[in-house]
Order: C-alpha cells, then sequence, then structure tokens
C-alpha cells in the first residue's frame, strides 16, 4: 500500500457570484460536448458518416471509377464531389464528427483520470454505520479473540486477495475494515480511451510523414526504377514529405513467375528482384503477396501482374524500333488490354524531321491463351497460345497537344476528328510471337515476344507501430474495462457487550464481527464472491 | 469429401429446422399449460415426494401433468437434436476443409458455415450451464436455419483452394476471430430481440411480436445475458476485425487501412457496438434504447456480409456468390 490519506471534508461553497454570460455559454457548452449522450450522439453520427464511403467510389482508393461515376451520372457527381462525396473520409464533416468526437472524449477522459488518480491514493471510506442495508450483508456473530488482533487477520485475508484495504480503530474499542478492489476497470477503461487517442495521433501524423507510390515494373535490365516521385505512375507525398526526402533504392524485376490452378485460378506469384539501396551493391530479393519487400523505410507490396508484348516497327526508310509495351489485365484469365505507339516513326533521315501526319499507333488486346472458339477473351492466364489482336493506326496521335492523356489507350478525339486513321483492315490482325504484319505503307510490325511485368506499391507509414501499439493497447484497456468489477467490502468488529461478558467467560474478551459489501458496478456474481469472502475470513480466524 | 460435406450440410439444415419444430411445439403446448400450470403444481409434489400406492385415490389433474411433461420433454429433445445438428455441422467444416486442404474459411459460403457453428456452439454452452432459457432455442435455431439456407442458396462456391491474396498464416488468425466474433453476435443479437419483446409483453403489448414474449425468460435476465455475450464478442471483433485485419492489410496491400468497404462497414459496426456498450452503461440511457443499439449492430452485421460481398466490390471481394 501507498500513501493514503483521509477522506477530506468538502470545502465550504464558494459564496455566489454573478455569472458572466458568455462564459456560462462557454461551460455549457463544454458540458454539453463531454457529455455522455453527446458522446453515444457523436458515435452514432460517425457510423452513419462512414457509410457513403462504401457506396461511393472513393478517390483514394480507386480513382477510375470516380471517373467512371462522373460519366454515368453527369448531373449528380459534381455535386457529390463539391460535399466531399469521393473522399468522404478526408471531408470536413467527417473531419468535424471525429474531431468533436475526440473532444468530447478528451473532456470526459480528463476530468476522470484526475477523479481516478485521486481515489487510488485515497483510502478506501469508512464502514456505513448500518451494514444491513448494503445488497450484501453478513450478520453479526460471535468471535473468539480481541477485535484489534481479529482485524488484523481480516485485513490480512483481504490484502491476500489483492483488496486494497484499510484498518481503522474507532471509539469504543471498534475496528472497522473497509476494503476496495476493482480498480484496474476504471484503470483499463481510462487506457482504452487513451490508447485511442494515440491510434488517431499515430494515423494524423502518418498522413503527414507517411508517402507512397505505384509502379508498373517490367522485367528486364533496361525497365528499371529508381525511386523518385517522377518515376510513379502515380504518388503520393504526406504533406510534412518533401520529393527529396525519398529513401534512394532502385530495383529491376529480373524474374516474375506464376503458377495456376488448372481452372486458371491464380496459386502463386513470386517476384524476384535486384534492389540496390543507397548506392551498395546490388541484391537479389524475392517477394510476393502476402510477403512484402521490406527495405530501409520503404515497403515494396506486390499488388498485380500482366504481360507486355516487345514489339518491332520498322518504317518506310527502313528504321526500327523496339519497345515494351504493358498490356493491362482486364479479368482474371489476363485478357489484356492496351496500346503500342511510335510517335517517333517515319522520321525522314535526310532532313531528320518528323512529319505528324504518319505517326503510328496499335490498339488492341493480347491473350495469353487463345481459345479455340474464337472468343475475344482469354481461356487461362497462363501463356498457352498466345495471341496479339491489333488494330492499326496512321496519322497525329495527338501526344504533342500537351494533354495528359492514358498511355493505355488511343486518343479517341484524334480518332474521332480524322487525324488519326485506321489502316490495314476494319478487323483486328493476329500476331503470334514471331510472326509479322506489313501494313499497306510497306511498313512492318513484327510481334517479338512477352516480358512479363509486376504492379507494385512503395509505401511508407512511419507511425504504424504507434498505431499497432495503441492498438493493442486499447484492446487490453478494453478487456480490464469489460471484465472488472469495482466493489467494496466492510467488516465491523466490536468489542462482545458487556452483558454478555458479565455473563460469562469474563476476560476472555471476544468480539462480535459484522460484514456488508457493496457492487460498484453491474455484477451478478457479487454474492458468491462475497459469502466465500465471508467464509475465508472466519475460516481464517478459526485455524 | 466434398459431396459428403454437402450432403451433411443438409443434415445440419434438417436437424436445426427439426429442433427448431421441437422448440415450436414446446411453445404451443406450454401456451395450453399455462393454465394448467398452476394446477399441476400441487400435483407435482404429489407424485413426485409420495410412492404411487395403487389403491391411492387420484387426486392428481391427469391431463395437466402429460402435457407439461411433453413440452419440457420436446425442449430437452429440441437441445439434443440441435446438438446433433452441431455435430453434422462440424461435420460438413471438416470434411469440407479436408477436400479444400485449408481452413474451411475461404468464400462466403465457407464463412458463414463457420459463423453459424460458432453461434450454435456458443448457444449450447449457454443453455447448457441455464436450462432457463431454453424457450430461446425457437428464436436461435430459426436464426441457424434462415443463415444456413442463404449460405446454401446464394453464396455456395464449389470447394477450390485459396487464392494467393488469402494464403497467409493471417488467414487462420484475422478470419478465425472475426468468425468466433460475428457467431458470438450472432447469438447475443436473440437474447436482445427477446429483451425487446418482453419489454414491450411486460408493458403490457399485446400485438404480434410482443405475444411471443409471453414463454421467455425474465426481461432483467435475457438483458445481462445480452451484454454479457456482446461484452465478450467485442473485445474479440476488436482483436479481429481492427487489429488482425490491418496487420494482414499491411502485409499485403502496404496500407493498414484504406476504407475498403468491408472495412468500412467492420468500422461501423464496431462504432455501434461501442455505442451499444457505452449506452449500457449510462444509467440515464434506458436499457430499450441500449438494446436497439446492439440490434442495429447486429444488421450492420448483417450488412457487411450480405450487402457488401454481394453488391459492392472491394478488396475483401472472396464472396465468389453468383459468379465463377
Amino acid at each position: 500500500m501507498t500513501t493514503v490519506e483521509e477522506r477530506s471534508a468538502p470545502p465550504a461553497a464558494p459564496p455566489p457570484r454573478r455569472p458572466n454570460p458568455v462564459w456560462a455559454l462557454l461551460r455549457n457548452s463544454w458540458r454539453q460536448l463531454t457529455s455522455m449522450r453527446t458522446a453515444l450522439v457523436l458515435l452514432f453520427l460517425l457510423a452513419v458518416a462512414a457509410i457513403p464511403g462504401s457506396v461511393l467510389p472513393q478517390r483514394p482508393v480507386n480513382p477510375e471509377n470516380v471517373t467512371r461515376y462522373f460519366v454515368a451520372h453527369p448531373k449528380l457527381a459534381p455535386v457529390l464531389d463539391r460535399l466531399g462525396g469521393f473522399d468522404v473520409y478526408a471531408s470536413v464533416w467527417f473531419a468535424s464528427i471525429y474531431l468533436l468526437l475526440f473532444a468530447s472524449l478528451v473532456g470526459c477522459v480528463l476530468p476522470r483520470l484526475l477523479d481516478h488518480y485521486r481515489a487510488l491514493r485515497l483510502a478506501p471510506p469508512d464502514a456505513p454505520r448500518r451494514l444491513e442495508r448494503l445488497p450484501q450483508h453478513a450478520a453479526a456473530e460471535e468471535r473468539a479473540g480481541d477485535p484489534a488482533a481479529l482485524a488484523a487477520t481480516v485485513a490480512k485475508t483481504l490484502r491476500r486477495r489483492r483488496f486494497r484495504t484499510v484498518l481503522r480503530e474507532r471509539e469504543g474499542g471498534v475496528w472497522t475494515i473497509s476494503a476496495e478492489k476493482g480498480a484496474l476497470k476504471e484503470s483499463g477503461n481510462l487506457l482504452f480511451h487513451f490508447a485511442l487517442l494515440t491510434v488517431l495521433v499515430g494515423v494524423g501524423f502518418g498522413s503527414w510523414y507517411g508517402w507512397h507510390g505505384n509502379r508498373l515494373l517490367v522485367q528486364g535490365a533496361d525497365t528499371g526504377f529508381c525511386n523518385s516521385v517522377t518515376q510513379y505512375d502515380e504518388s503520393k507525398l504526406g504533406a510534412r514529405v518533401d520529393a527529396a526526402d525519398l529513401p534512394d533504392f532502385c530495383l529491376q524485376l529480373t524474374k516474375f513467375t506464376a503458377t495456376y490452378q488448372s481452372t486458371g485460378q491464380p496459386k502463386t506469384f513470386e517476384a524476384t528482384v535486384s534492389v540496390t539501396q543507397d548506392d551498395g551493391p546490388a541484391t537479389t530479393e524475392q517477394f510476393t503477396v502476402n510477403h512484402p519487400l521490406r527495405l530501409h523505410h520503404a515497403g515494396v507490396h506486390l499488388l498485380g501482374q500482366g504481360y507486355a508484348p516487345v514489339l518491332r516497327y520498322t518504317d518506310r526508310y527502313g528504321q526500327s524500333q523496339t519497345n515494351v509495351f504493358p498490356f493491362l489485365p482486364r479479368d482474371g484469365m489476363l485478357t489484356s488490354e492496351g496500346v503500342a505507339t511510335f510517335p517517333d516513326a517515319n522520321v525522314d533521315p535526310k532532313t531528320g524531321k518528323r512529319d505528324e501526319n504518319l505517326q503510328v499507333g496499335f490498339e488492341g488486346v493480347y491473350l495469353p491463351t487463345v481459345g479455340s472458339d474464337g472468343s475475344p477473351t482469354s481461356t487461362y492466364p497462363a501463356e498457352r497460345s498466345p495471341g496479339l489482336f491489333l488494330n492499326a493506326y496512321r496519322g497525329d496521335l495527338g501526344v504533342d497537344s500537351g494533354i495528359p492523356g492514358s498511355i493505355y489507350a488511343l486518343d479517341q478525339s484524334q480518332i474521332a476528328n480524322g487525324e488519326l486513321k485506321k489502316v490495314g483492315g476494319a478487323r483486328p490482325q493476329e500476331l503470334k510471337p514471331g510472326q509479322s504484319w506489313t501494313l499497306d505503307d510497306g511498313t512492318k510490325l513484327e510481334f517479338l515476344g512477352t516480358r512479363p511485368f509486376i504492379t507494385v506499391s512503395i509505401r511508407y507509414d512511419p507511425t504504424s507501430e504507434l498505431v499497432l501499439a495503441g492498438a493493442v493497447l486499447g484492446l487490453l484497456g478494453l478487456m480490464l474495462s469489460l471484465a472488472g468489477h469495482r466493489r467494496r467490502v466492510w467488516f465491523r468488529i466490536s468489542p462482545r457487550p458487556a452483558a454478555a461478558l458479565a455473563a460469562g467467560d469474563a476476560g476472555h474478551g471476544g468480539s462480535v464481527m459484522e460484514a456488508g459489501g457493496l457492487p460498484r458496478t453491474d455484477y451478478p456474481g457479487f454474492s458468491g464472491e462475497f459469502e466465500q469472502l465471508v467464509k475465508a475470513v472466519r475460516d481464517e480466524g478459526t485455524s | 469429401m466434398a459431396e459428403l460435406s454437402n450432403q451433411l450440410m443438409v443434415v445440419t439444415v434438417l436437424a436445426y429446422l427439426a429442433a427448431m419444430v421441437c422448440h415450436a411445439a414446446e411453445y404451443s403446448f406450454g401456451a395450453r399449460s399455462h393454465i394448467g400450470r398452476a394446477a399441476a403444481r400441487p400435483a407435482r409434489q404429489l407424485v413426485g415426494s409420495g410412492a404411487p400406492v395403487p389403491d391411492d385415490p387420484p387426486v392428481v389433474d391427469e391431463p395437466a401433468v402429460p402435457t407439461r411433461d411433453r413440452g419440457a420433454l420436446l425442449g430437452k429433445i429440441a437441445v439434443w437434436v440441435t446438438g446433433f445438428g452441431l455435430l453434422a455441422h462440424l461435420g460438413t467444416l471438416v470434411t469440407r476443409g479436408i477436400a479444400a486442404d485449408r481452413m474451411p474459411w475461404g468464400n462466403m459460403y465457407e464463412f458463414i458455415l463457420s459463423v453459424t457453428f460458432v453461434g450454435s456452439a456458443v448457444w449450447l454452452g449457454v443453455v447448457i450451464r441455464r436450462p432457463a432459457i431454453r424457450h430461446l432455442g425457437l428464436f436461435v435455431t430459426l436464426v441457424l436455419v434462415m443463415l444456413l439456407g442463404a449460405a446454401g442458396l446464394i453464396a455456395y462456391t464449389p470447394v477450390g483452394p485459396l487464392v494467393p491474396a488469402l494464403n497467409s498464416y493471417w488467414f487462420v488468425i484475422h478470419v478465425s476471430t472475426v468468425i468466433l466474433a460475428s457467431g458470438i453476435f450472432l447469438v447475443g443479437f436473440v437474447p436482445a430481440a427477446m429483451f425487446l419483446i418482453k419489454a414491450g409483453y411486460d408493458k403490457g403489448k399485446r400485438s404480434f411480436p410482443y405475444t411471443l414474449g409471453k414463454r421467455v425468460p425474465p426481461a432483467e435476465a435475457l438483458e445481462r445475458l445480452t451484454f454479457r455475450l456482446h461484452a465478450f464478442a467485442f473485445p474479440l471483433f476488436t482483436f479481429g476485425a481492427l487489429i488482425a485485419g490491418p496487420l494482414w492489410a499491411e502485409a499485403s496491400w502496404g496500407r493498414y487501412w484504406g476504407w475498403d468497404p468491408k472495412e468500412v462497414w467492420a468500422f461501423i459496426s464496431w462504432v455501434v457496438y461501442a455505442c451499444y456498450l457505452h449506452a449500457r452503461a449510462t444509467p440515464s440511457v434506458k436499457r430499450t434504447t441500449a438494446t436497439w443499439i446492439a440490434i442495429i449492430g447486429f444488421a450492420t452485421m448483417l450488412m457487411n456480409l450480405f450487402g457488401v460481398n454481394l453488391f459492392i466490390s472491394g478488396l475483401h471481394s472472396y464472396a465468389n456468390a453468383g459468379g465463377m
């Protein structure tokens, strides 16, 4: 037991003052905010406010779906957008709910922390005068031994059972024992709420100091990747992260293997990369789904895979150029869509000038396994009988207009306005690996084969450990708070009444013991515990 | 093995259905013996204490005794049949796991099978410890049959291996704890609903759902059972959905939380159940109000199971229902 102080009498009420209306309003608003009723309403609002984020497409989760939603609902989408409907969890109204909730939580929990601290330092209060009025009561019984010695044994028994116990001597040789247990319930409760605050702070700092980017990585030494913002297909840096802060490393996909069930369901993926960190030597690392590559201040997570056809185009001047074009999978069988563009084709070697109307682009699908029924979808995700189906276009690709376009589709507006014309027949041309296709102007496209590619998400979150610690502590606090019971028991031991003494064995002393118990939280098992406790005390005294 | 699993699944549903019928029969017999019980009470003492002497004149109100006994007997049979159903249920899961060579909770069908198994097991555990609440069995088996029927009709998936994304030890930890928590929330939902019915019945409401409150245990006992089941399931759910889930998500997708629809609804359920626990701990909030919040919590769990799996696509799209 640490130092305990006696419960002091409440201080005299201060003289009434004229309330300042502003102060009164502030104080009342604060009281209202920190009341349990408000907290419940805010909790409920939080749950309701989270719903739209699961129904509407969310920009941070899937920006393409948001674009699609705009196309599908041209009237509604801008209104929803203004209300933050496509980024619910970063919207002002969602933030205001959880910030109010946490303000309410702090306002509720801080005073409780102080109260709890004081309660832990205070001795359990003295026994009430009438123990029989308590929910649990053990009737007075006569015991051998004098009150002081008996009280000491009772206190010992209680302390052994981890009750906070205080012995008090009262007038007339009466001893009272006050004992209290279950403070861990409130400690757990407070721990849980402060852990939630830790989680909130951790998540906040994580979004400030973390960053992430997505990148498509084609196998091969010429298609490596070094960590910088410009190298990402899509990236987001936290508010406090500068592009120069990104850790220094380079990745190169050297091998990728995927195995499948006979149904086409994937079985295993494995990516082998060559990693160079901080100008050190290159190392070979492997990673897969669920087992990311952990680098210094960055994790590389495998998200997807696909095929990148390698194509060589020989233009009308006999100049050829070879390039790799990742085609994005559209279904589980890896039917993949993409384009191959050659904006620098047909440059006159004499003048060195390029003719913008002689740019060439191909659009189509790649099927790793062409079905026997001629359907335009792949029938198996591995390359059993691959086929590339392309339409050729010649003209102005529109890549110089300065408007950023998708690198996986041709600029449809250029096709619509006739700047880019389809050549080489209306139906797509099928190409097997190694085959070539000669267009109407004598130029030639060769399909050299494919290389696998992977899509990776590279992330750094400096506070994920803090958030995890917060969550684990929160769970611990939650369990303590839900499993604990606060209760008090009192024993009063008085000397045997004088009448009894006079009647019989005078000089031997003897005592009368009475007990009462009070559960301070809903605790249906308390009567059992109380009876057992009284029995233990009784046995202790007699043995 | 897969075939055997499907057959055992049918046996399971039929057993729960039979248990439901027995509970219902007990319920209706009970209604008749409601009058007879008062008469039967002294009679039972006579029969119970005195040995039946042949020439003793029958002071016993004969028909009342068998009716009452038959009702109680049917209830006991119902519990036994539920136990049999639970064994068949276990068999369904084990054979399915053997057939797929992995834990049997890799898709929506198997998930519902596992959740209802936990629900059924917890229910039997509770009813064995407290036979007085046996009447709730009618509603527990009703919920079990409905969920299993839904699993078989809209979520059935042939046995298959796991996709690589699910192939992780977190698959065992995350999914099993979520299943445990969901199963206990499921059992907790029944006394919650019955408490509301009973509370309404005690207030004198006699329209349809409240008439069910005639034979159920006292409102206070139902309310306490509701709280204890929820207080047990809530930390499990916190661990499964909000600690193990994010840990796995971090390893798999690179971020511990990404507002995927399933995550959103797990968050909503967690907030609503937290709301219930707070409301129940607040003396100024009525117990019926608090219990309504628990009912809403279970509705959000169902939304997460059916609504999100079937209508909203996201990273947790393991349902495979209606497709493939």
